[in-house]
């Protein structure tokens, strides 16, 4: 092509305009084309999600999430009937971690005061570090912990690595991964209080 | 020509060790070996259509808005790859999608298209940026297997050290904790460029003196 032309302000504007309606149009239609296929991934994880924290990953949610309640300010409370018939009750977790917000699921016996199982996960944290908090070895230890102290709310305590064993209300944070830790901690401690009142009232 | 095309990205100009690109995300993501496989699959893909699709384009993009052009074609494809992931492979789009604003900034996939792209033809632009991204993912899988192995004594994520080694379990060895934070990952990165320049500089040794 001829160099001048190429080179024109008139040529210029229009071919950035194209190419930016171009493609502006090509993955708006992708996006669209494919939204269905990305909510149903997105669902269903949520939902496995959800059944991680009572260690039935994989099972069918319907069949185990027997009820949603609506507990305070609207804040949701999953209800899980076990084979055996006995009740879990699914506490939604939100937080912040390092470097973006950090989520999971925390399990509680029918006394509303033991855990029963816990599920984390994040948006961005450090790949080997903080990420581990999405990892069984970080959250399966959860199980069995208490949060209460006597019959005072105390929460979880994530603390260094080591220092927890026999200590039924904290668990082993991660190494290198010492903001994230602190974020879980707050994170549990900041999702459960308002449910503390509420629990009582359902106990 | 096309095989030189493809093999001298792979180690004798390989962009990590011998051009110093994209440094920046192989220290980023090779904490573990499984994500830095996975950034390498994907740079590799975007480097090489980009480079073919640009090179396609390449009489008709006016010299001005060149690099505005260049990024326009590598943010499509990067968020095209992201957008089919999430609705055909939604757990390991869960795992790059922290990686995919690196990508979008790898100076290897600009570095290509305005060295090579730019003045060849569509086909060898294509091997070219394939190759440019195998290179990339060879020092990125070296770099993660001695990260992962000493850091966290894994291998994707496979335990390989007996856990009653272990000081835990009453045994001799600990992970080395450095091995996981950005500082050791300088020094690995280092360490393997200087065994590619000194085999380099032993290969035009030889040349020099036939």
């Amino acid at each position: 092509m001829d160099k001048k032309k190429k080179n024109g302000n008139l040529y210029t504007v229009v071919y950035a305009a194209v190419m930016v309606i171009i493609v502006a149009v090509v993955l708006a239609f992708v996006s669209q084309f494919l939204k269905p296929r990305r909510d149903a991934n997105i669902m269903e994880e949520t939902r496995q999600t959800i059944l991680r924290s009572v260690h039935l990953e994989g099972r069918s949610y319907e069949k185990y999430i027997t009820d949603t309640v609506a507990g305070p300010e609207h804040l949701p409370l999953f209800i899980c009937t076990l084979d055996d018939g006995a009740r879990k009750y699914i506490i939604p977790l939100e937080g912040k971690g390092l470097w973006g917000s950090i989520n999971g699921y925390l399990a509680l016996n029918d006394d509303f005061r033991t855990v029963y199982g816990a599920v984390f996960d994040h948006e961005a944290e450090t790949p080997g570090l903080g990420a581990e908090i999405a990892t069984p070895s970080f959250s399966d230890p959860f199980g069995g912990k208490s949060l209460y102290r006597g019959d005072d709310f105390v929460s979880l305590s994530v603390v260094k690595p080591g220092r927890s064993a026999g200590n039924p209300n904290a668990v082993d944070g991660i190494s290198g991964g010492t903001l994230t830790s602190r974020g879980v901690e707050n994170m549990i401690r900041e999702s459960i209080e308002p449910y503390i009142p509420f629990l009582k009232h359902y106990e | 020509m096309n095989k030189r095309i493809f093999l001298d990205p792979l180690f004798k100009n390989n962009p990590v060790s011998v051009l110093a690109l994209g440094i920046c995300s192989a220290l980023a993501v090779t904490v573990k070996m499984e994500p830095a496989l996975v950034m390498a699959l994907s740079v590799t893909l975007v480097t090489g259509f980009s480079g073919f699709i640009l090179s396609l384009l390449r009489n008709t993009i006016p010299d001005r808005i060149r690099i505005i052009v260049q990024l326009i074609v590598i943010a499509t494809l990067v968020i095209l790859v992201d957008l089919i992931l999430k609705a055909f492979a939604y757990p390991i789009s869960k795992q790059l999608s922290v990686f995919v604003g690196l990508i979008i900034t790898n100076c290897i996939i600009m570095g290509r298209i305005e060295a090579f792209a730019l003045h060849n033809k569509p086909f060898p632009s294509l091997v070219d940026g394939i190759a440019n991204g195998l290179g990339y993912g060879i020092i990125l899988v070296a770099v993660s297997f001695f990260r992962e192995l000493f850091g966290s004594g894994t291998l994707m994520g496979y335990p390989l050290i007996p856990e009653k080694w272990y000081v835990a379990g009453g045994g001799f060895y600990e992970n080395n904790g450095l091995f996981i934070l950005p500082p050791m990952a300088l020094i690995v990165v280092g360490l393997i460029v200087w065994v590619f320049n000194a085999r380099n500089a032993k290969n035009d040794k030889k040349a020099w003196n036939k």
